[in-house]
C-alpha cells in the first residue's frame, strides 16, 4: 500500500538533486564565445533579417560535404569549400593544389589534359589526374574569404586611380588591373569599365575571376568536381551534365561570401602595433598593401559606400623571378600575382593547424620568411625590410599580426 | 532495419498496438497471471547475456514475456558561446518480446523508435537453439558482438544520458544485421568462458563517403539494404571471446572485420576489395569493497582507404570510454525501499584519424575528448534518473583549436 511521503533526510537528498538541476543548469557552464576579433567567421554587422536568413543558407552551403552520391569528383582536390577555406580562413598544405598548362598570356595549352587544375584526388575505383609531362604548374592554398563582400564592391574606377602600369610615379610599383575576358554569365558590376572587351577581374591568386559568382562556381566545379548551371562541364569527362548543385545554392553560398565580416583588428592601440604600422609606410609595403579602400553601391547595404582596410589594392605586380612558377592564367604574366590581402594574417594559424603557411602556395612558414620571399616591384620594400633595426622589424611583424 | 513511418503505416500501427500492449500489461502488474521475471545479477552473467538478461513480463500459462524501455531527457548545450537552448528529447522507446517455442528454441526480437518515431528498427530478431550450454546457434537479426556496449545498450543500465562516444561515434552501436552464427559458455568454479561468432552482412562504401566527412562506421546504418544483401558480397566475421572470473570482473576480446566495399559488379571490376577491421577490449568490474563499479571499452579500427582518395577519411582509428560509478547512498528514499543514490564520471576519447599528413608529416586532428560527471537517483534498479554536464574538446582535421561544448542534460530511462 503506498505510504505518504514523510519529509526525512532523503527528501532533503531528492531535493537537493532537484535544486542543483536547476541552478547550475545556466549558461555561465557553457564554453564562452571567443572574442569577435579573434575570429574571422561571421556576418557583417547590420544586415537585415531576411539577409541573415541567406547567410546561414549559404554558411550551411559552404560547408556542406560532398558525397559521391551528391556529385563529388570523380576526380576533386577536396570535398566541400570549408576544407579549402578552414573557418573561412587560408588554407593549408594539405588540400595544396596545383594549375598547369599556361605558360604565357596566349591561353592556356593543356586544355585538353585536364587544365588549367590538376584534380589529384579520385573517388574509389577512379585514377587522379597525372601532372602531363612538360605542363609548366604552380602550386597553391586557398585564401581567406573574409571581407570579399567588400573587395567586391570596390569601383573599377577606383582600382583604376590605384593603378601605375607604367610606373608613372617612378617609385618602382606598376601594379595594373587585370583586364580580363569574364564568363557568359556574370553580372557587370555598376558602372563596371571596359577595355576593348574586357573587363577588371580581381578575384584569385592571379585575379583571374571576375566576381564571387565566377569564383564560386569555378571552385565547385575545379576543386569538388560538382557541375553548376554555370560550370556544367565534369573535369573528368568534359561532358555537358545535369548540374549537381542547384543554382539557389551557388547564389546562397555567393551572398554568404559577399557578407562574411571583415577581419577585426586587434591591438590596435597598442604602442608596438602603432610603430609597426609606421614602419610599414616608411618601408612602402603600403604601396600595394593598401591600408584602406572605399566600396561603391552595393545592392547590399551594408556593403555600399564604406570605407574598409584590407591592405591590397586587387591589381597585379611583378613579384621577380624569385616567386615566377612560368604558369599564368588569364592576361597576368607569370611573375605577375595579384596583391593578397593582409587583413585577417594574423588569424591564418588558428585556420592553419597553428603554424603559417603564406605566399601563394605555403610555402613561408613565419611573417618573416614571407617578406624575404617578396621580389620585383616589392624588392625595394623588401630591402628596406632587411635594413630595419631588429626592434622595428619586430615592430612590423607585430602590427602584421594584429591584422 | 530503419523503416520510414510514412512508407509502412500498418506497420506501425501494429507496432504502436504492441506498445500499447505491453503498457497494459505493465499497468496490470500484480495481476496474478503476470509476474516479472527480474534481471539476473548473480555472478555468472556475461556481457554477452545482455539480449535476455532484461526484466521481462512473463505470463502464467504462455512462453511469452513482452518488455521495453523508455529513454527521454532535455539538453541544454552550447559550442564556443552560441547557446543551442533548451530542448526536450524522446530518444528512443523500445520494446522486445521473447518467447520459447520449445524448451530449446526461443526467439527474442527488440524494436526501437527513435527520436519520437523518425526512425523504427529491427535491432534484435533472433531464433536461439540450444544444443549444449557451450554449442547455442542463433540466426535472424543479430546484435554483432563487438565491444560491450553493442549488445548491453539498454539505457536503464547507464548513469549517463550520452551513450560512449567510441560505442555509437566510432563504432556503430547499435549495429545489428543478418546472419548466423554460434555461441556458448562454460563454466568452471569461479571462472566463465563465453565466445560469440557469426557472418553476417556488414558495411559498405559510406563508411569512407559520408557527410560526417571521416571515416565513420556508424555511416552504414543508413543502408537499410544490408537487411536482404551484403553490399560487397563478403560477410562480415564478427567474434568475441570474454572470460569473467566471478571475485574480479570481466574482459571480453572482439574482432570484426570484412569486405566492405562494392568491388564487383554484373561480373565487372569496379575497385579492388578493401577491408575493415575492428578490435575491441572491454571491461566490467566491481570493486566489492566500495561497491564501486568500472566498466570501459577501447576499440581499434583499420579501414583500406584508397590512396588516391582524400585523406579527410582515415585508415586508422581508435577510441576509449570508462565510466565509473559510485553508489554513495543505498537505502528507503521516499518510500521506494532501496533506492540507490550515485555519483559517476564519464572519460570519452575518440581520434578518428591516427596519423600524419602526406604533405606536411604533422599530425591529423579529428579527436575528440569529453569528460561527463554525473549523479543517478535509482529509485528501483529499473529506473534511473539522470542529471549529466559533458565538456567536450574537438579538434578540426588540421588541429586548429578545439570546439569546446558544454551540455547539462537531465533524462529519465525506464524500463517497464
Amino acid at each position: 500500500m503506498y505510504k505518504p511521503i514523510k519529509m526525512k533526510n532523503s527528501i532533503h537528498l531528492i531535493g537537493a538533486f532537484i535544486v542543483l538541476a536547476l541552478t547550475v543548469a545556466c549558461e555561465r557552464t557553457l564554453p564562452y564565445a571567443p572574442a569577435e576579433n579573434e575570429l574571422l567567421d561571421g556576418p557583417i554587422d547590420g544586415l537585415t533579417t531576411e539577409e541573415q536568413a541567406m547567410f546561414l543558407r549559404g554558411d550551411e552551403a559552404f560547408s556542406d560535404v560532398f558525397t559521391i552520391a551528391k556529385g563529388l569528383g570523380p576526380i576533386f582536390v577536396a570535398n566541400q569549400c570549408s576544407s579549402c577555406h578552414p573557418g573561412d580562413g587560408k588554407g593549408s598544405p594539405f588540400v595544396r593544389f596545383t594549375r598547369f598548362g599556361q605558360p604565357d598570356t596566349l591561353g592556356n595549352q593543356y586544355l585538353d589534359f585536364g587544365a588549367p587544375q590538376l584534380q589529384h584526388k579520385a573517388i574509389p575505383g577512379f585514377l587522379p589526374e597525372r601532372l602531363p609531362l612538360g605542363a609548366t604548374f604552380t602550386d597553391l592554398i586557398a585564401p581567406a574569404v573574409t571581407g570579399l563582400g567588400f573587395l567586391d564592391a570596390v569601383s573599377d574606377a577606383d582600382l583604376i586611380a590605384l593603378s601605375d602600369p607604367n610606373d608613372l610615379d617612378g617609385d618602382g610599383i606598376s601594379g595594373r588591373p587585370h583586364w580580363n575576358t569574364i564568363p557568359e554569365y556574370a553580372v557587370l558590376r555598376p558602372n563596371s569599365i571596359s577595355n576593348n572587351g574586357r573587363y577588371i577581374s580581381r578575384f584569385g591568386k592571379k585575379g583571374n575571376a571576375y566576381d564571387l559568382l565566377h569564383q564560386t562556381s569555378g571552385a565547385y566545379n575545379q576543386d569538388i568536381g560538382i557541375t553548376s548551371l554555370f560550370e556544367p562541364f565534369d573535369p573528368l569527362t568534359g561532358l555537358e551534365e545535369d548540374p549537381e548543385v542547384s543554382t539557389q545554392t551557388v547564389n546562397d553560398v555567393v551572398f554568404y561570401l559577399k557578407t562574411l565580416k571583415a577581419p577585426i583588428q586587434r591591438n590596435e592601440n597598442d604602442p608596438e602595433v602603432i610603430a609597426g604600422k609606421l614602419v610599414f609606410a616608411q618601408i612602402q609595403c603600403a604601396s600595394c598593401h593598401r591600408p584602406t579602400l572605399q566600396t561603391g553601391f552595393s545592392p547590399i547595404d551594408v556593403l555600399s559606400n564604406k570605407e574598409f582596410h584590407p591592405y591590397t589594392d586587387l591589381l597585379l605586380h611583378d613579384m621577380g623571378p624569385g616567386l615566377d612558377d612560368d604558369y599564368t592564367e588569364g592576361f597576368a604574366l607569370t611573375s605577375e600575382w595579384r596583391t593578397p590581402p593582409l587583413w585577417g594574417l594574423g588569424l591564418s594559424k588558428d585556420a592553419q593547424g597553428g603554424d603559417y603557411f603564406l605566399m601563394h602556395d605555403g610555402r613561408a612558414l613565419s611573417i618573416e620568411e614571407a617578406i624575404i620571399l617578396h621580389g620585383g616591384e616589392a624588392g625595394e620594400a623588401k630591402n628596406r625590410y632587411t635594413l630595419l633595426p631588429e626592434i622595428e622589424r619586430q615592430q612590423l611583424i607585430k602590427f602584421l599580426e594584429s591584422l | 532495419m530503419k523503416i520510414y513511418t510514412s512508407i509502412y503505416p500498418k506497420q506501425l500501427h501494429l507496432v504502436i498496438l504492441l506498445f500499447l500492449t505491453v503498457i497494459t500489461l505493465s499497468a496490470q502488474e500484480t495481476d496474478p497471471v503476470v509476474r516479472r521475471v527480474q534481471t539476473d545479477t548473480s555472478e555468472t552473467v556475461l556481457n554477452m547475456d545482455a539480449t535476455y538478461n532484461r526484466p521481462f513480463l512473463a505470463f502464467k500459462k504462455t512462453t511469452v514475456a513482452l518488455g521495453g524501455y523508455l529513454e527521454v531527457n532535455s539538453i541544454y548545450s552550447g559550442e564556443d558561446g552560441v547557446s543551442e537552448g533548451l530542448s526536450f528529447q524522446a530518444r528512443r522507446l523500445t520494446i522486445f518480446m521473447s518467447a520459447s517455442i520449445t524448451k530449446r528454441i526461443k526467439f527474442l526480437s527488440e524494436i526501437e523508435f527513435e527520436d519520437g518515431a523518425k526512425e523504427i528498427a529491427i535491432e534484435f530478431a533472433a531464433l536461439d537453439v540450444a544444443l549444449h550450454p557451450a554449442l547455442n546457434f542463433r540466426g535472424g537479426i543479430i546484435l554483432n558482438p563487438i565491444g560491450a556496449f553493442n549488445q548491453n545498450h539498454d539505457g536503464p543500465k547507464w548513469e549517463f544520458v550520452e551513450r560512449p562516444d567510441v560505442a555509437v561515434n566510432l563504432l556503430p552501436a547499435t549495429w545489428s544485421n543478418v546472419g548466423f552464427g554460434l555461441y556458448g559458455r562454460s563454466f568452471k568454479e569461479n571462472w566463465i568462458f563465453g565466445y560469440e561468432v557469426y557472418l553476417t552482412n556488414g558495411f559498405d562504401n559510406s563508411i569512407i563517403d559520408n557527410e560526417e566527412n571521416k571515416t565513420f562506421l556508424p555511416a552504414a546504418k543508413e543502408n537499410e539494404e544490408r537487411f536482404e544483401e551484403s553490399n560487397s558480397g563478403k560477410a562480415l566475421l564478427t567474434g568475441k571471446i570474454a572470460i569473467k572470473y566471478s571475485k574480479i570482473g570481466e574482459i571480453g576480446f572482439s574482432y570484426m572485420g570484412g569486405v566492405y566495399n562494392k568491388f564487383e559488379e554484373d561480373g565487372l571490376t569496379l575497385d579492388e576489395k578493401r577491408r575493415v577491421d575492428v578490435f575491441a577490449i572491454d571491461i566490467n568490474t566491481t570493486i566489492k569493497k566500495t561497491r564501486t563499479n568500472i566498466v570501459g571499452e577501447v576499440a581499434f579500427i583499420n579501414v583500406d582507404v584508397p590512396d588516391t582518395f582524400t585523406q579527410q577519411y582515415g585508415s586508422k582509428q581508435w577510441g576509449v570510454f570508462v565510466d565509473v560509478v559510485q553508489p554513495i547512498l543505498t537505502r528507503k528514499i521516499l518510500n521506494w525501499e532501496n533506492a540507490t543514490l550515485n555519483v559517476a564520471a564519464r572519460f570519452d576519447y575518440v581520434d578518428w584519424n591516427v596519423g600524419t599528413f602526406n604533405e606536411t608529416n604533422t599530425e591529423i586532428g579529428e579527436q575528440l575528448v569529453a569528460i561527463t560527471p554525473a549523479i543517478s537517483f535509482r529509485p528501483s534498479p529499473q529506473t534511473v534518473f539522470r542529471l549529466n554536464y559533458r565538456y567536450q574538446w574537438q579538434k578540426d582535421i588540421l588541429n586548429n583549436p578545439a570546439a569546446k561544448t558544454a551540455s547539462w542534460l537531465f533524462g529519465i530511462s525506464t524500463y517497464f
